[in-house]
């Protein structure tokens, strides 16, 4: 507004009471409008990846974080005792599967996937979301592989179900080749399988690991080593 | 020499109009969207900002560069300080790219101004590179801008024209590859808008390899892919300038 405009009195006085109404009707139809905040039923089917890469407009790492803040939106707080009790994890599924395409390198669909939705307590729910790391792990393993672990370990103490663990354990095992994953991680299924009371399979497994050639680092082909002599000793 | 007191006009223009104020906006409502997004990222927070802050900088470069030109040319035309200009005994090449390196350096500056706040969160190297990808974008979008706008000589026409070539030459490929997919139809007609759509984009700049918020994410791709992307948005920004030029030769007084 500049030093010219004409005095306030010279809006008519109809105009003046017409946009306090407005903006009156305006506060009122908002306070009347549902509240904002989706519900678990909301939650759409995933769009194609191919849709997603066209909205994105050339900048799918930007667009695959906004669609997971949309979608850890859904089913949380509100009024919901138990967070995404009432989500339907299929769909879930699809949408972070649809993410992942969008930005294959980005780690938060797998995290949100392994330490949210698949801590809630429900066992179908959990699976759901562990064969989803599974798979995905099998993408890219050696940038995935702490999400599979942290799979296996869920698999073991949440769910109990020692079979699915070693599963998960073995697969890290066989295709993650990244030097810089850790000992826990690329031997755990040493540790399930004395778990399931598989020594035999245990021995055998670290002797063919000694025997393969593919341990090079000192201090890991000692940890190796005494194990197997403690397996030995057991028999 | 006249073509640099053109340009030196330009960027007068530019630097007492609403720009810088614009462009200082844009930067703030960035770092609250980044102070926002902080709050609710679960993890990967830097790489969040850091791709929307990117994503959100780049359009707003794009929108005011191609605003400011078909603005500035529109005001140009309705005072008939064109038709003035065009009586001095000066080439019209000089008055076009006078006008163009003017705009151009607006461009890269704005560019250089919005890469600032993402020093916050970004390697150096990545984000030097996407700068300058920036910086060729925003010339290329303003020699698009001017060509609209000394064309079509309507504000609106200009901003659409410009933004809708903007648009389709970042989707292009995402486009090419529905329109090839398993998915794709097998018809006659479907046949046909697939081709339709490869010759598109022939004749279309190919913004989705530019200026990507993946190089401040991930660090920069190879040297030869950096080199090829931005020489094909050189290249392109040469191709408008000379459509333009060629446009403007023809244009009566």
């Amino acid at each position: 507004m500049t030093d010219a405009a004409r005095p306030l009195a010279a809006v008519p006085r109809w105009l003046r009471g017409l946009l306090v109404a407005a903006l009156a009707a305006q506060l009122a139809l908002h306070q009347a409008a549902p509240p904002a905040g989706a519900s678990a039923r909301d939650l759409p089917p995933a769009p194609q990846p191919a849709l997603l890469r066209l909205a994105s407009l050339g900048e799918p790492p930007a667009l695959a974080r906004l669609l997971m803040l949309y979608l850890q939106a859904f089913d949380l707080g509100g009024g919901n005792v138990l967070p995404y009790r009432r989500l339907d994890y299929r769909r879930l599924a699809d949408w972070l599967r649809a993410i992942l395409a969008l930005d294959p390198k980005s780690q938060y669909p797998l995290f949100s996937a392994a330490r949210v939705y698949a801590e809630v307590p429900d066992r179908q729910r959990m699976r759901q979301m562990l064969e989803l790391i599974h798979d995905e792990y099998l993408a890219d393993p050696n940038r995935r592989w702490p999400w599979l672990a942290h799979a296996a370990i869920l698999a073991k103490h949440r769910l109990g179900d020692l079979p699915l663990a070693l599963r998960y354990a073995a697969a890290i095992e066989r295709h993650t080749t990244d030097p810089g994953a850790p000992l826990w991680a690329k031997h755990m299924q040493i540790f399930i399988l004395e778990d399931m009371g598989e020594l035999e399979a245990e021995r055998i497994m670290i002797g063919s690991l000694i025997e393969s050639g593919r341990i090079r680092e000192p201090a890991e082909l000692g940890l190796l080593k005494r194990r197997l002599e403690e397996l030995e000793r057991r028999r | 020499m006249p073509a640099a007191i053109l340009a030196r006009l330009v960027l007068l223009e530019a630097r007492r109009s609403a720009l810088p104020w614009l462009g200082a906006a844009g930067i703030a409502a960035a770092l609250v969207l980044a102070a926002f997004l902080s709050g609710v990222a679960l993890t990967e927070g830097r790489e969040l900002r850091l791709a929307v802050v990117a994503a959100l900088l780049r359009a707003c470069a794009v929108f005011l560069v191609a605003a400011q030109v078909a603005a500035s040319v529109q005001r140009e035309i309705d005072d008939r300080g064109l038709e003035q200009m065009l009586s001095l005994p000066l080439p019209r090449a000089v008055h076009y790219l006078g006008r163009l390196g003017g705009f151009a350096a607006c461009g890269a500056l704005l560019a250089l101004a919005f890469a600032a706040p993402l020093a916050l969160w970004a390697a150096p190297g990545p984000l030097a590179l996407w700068t300058a990808s920036l910086a060729l974008e925003c010339m290329l979008v303003a020699a698009t801008a001017l060509f609209f706008s000394m064309g079509l000589a309507q504000i609106v026409g200009a901003i659409s024209a410009t933004l809708a070539l903007y648009l389709l030459g970042r989707s292009i490929a995402a486009i090419q590859a529905i329109a090839g997919g398993p998915l794709g139809e097998e018809s006659l007609a479907g046949r046909l808008a697939g081709t339709l759509i490869d010759a598109l984009a022939f004749v279309l700049p190919r913004l989705d390899l530019v200026t990507r918020s993946d190089w401040l994410l991930y660090g920069v791709p190879a040297a030869r892919d950096a080199a090829l992307a931005l020489a094909g948005l050189a290249g392109y920004a040469l191709l408008v300038t000379a459509a333009g030029l060629f446009d403007f030769y023809r244009r009566s007084p």
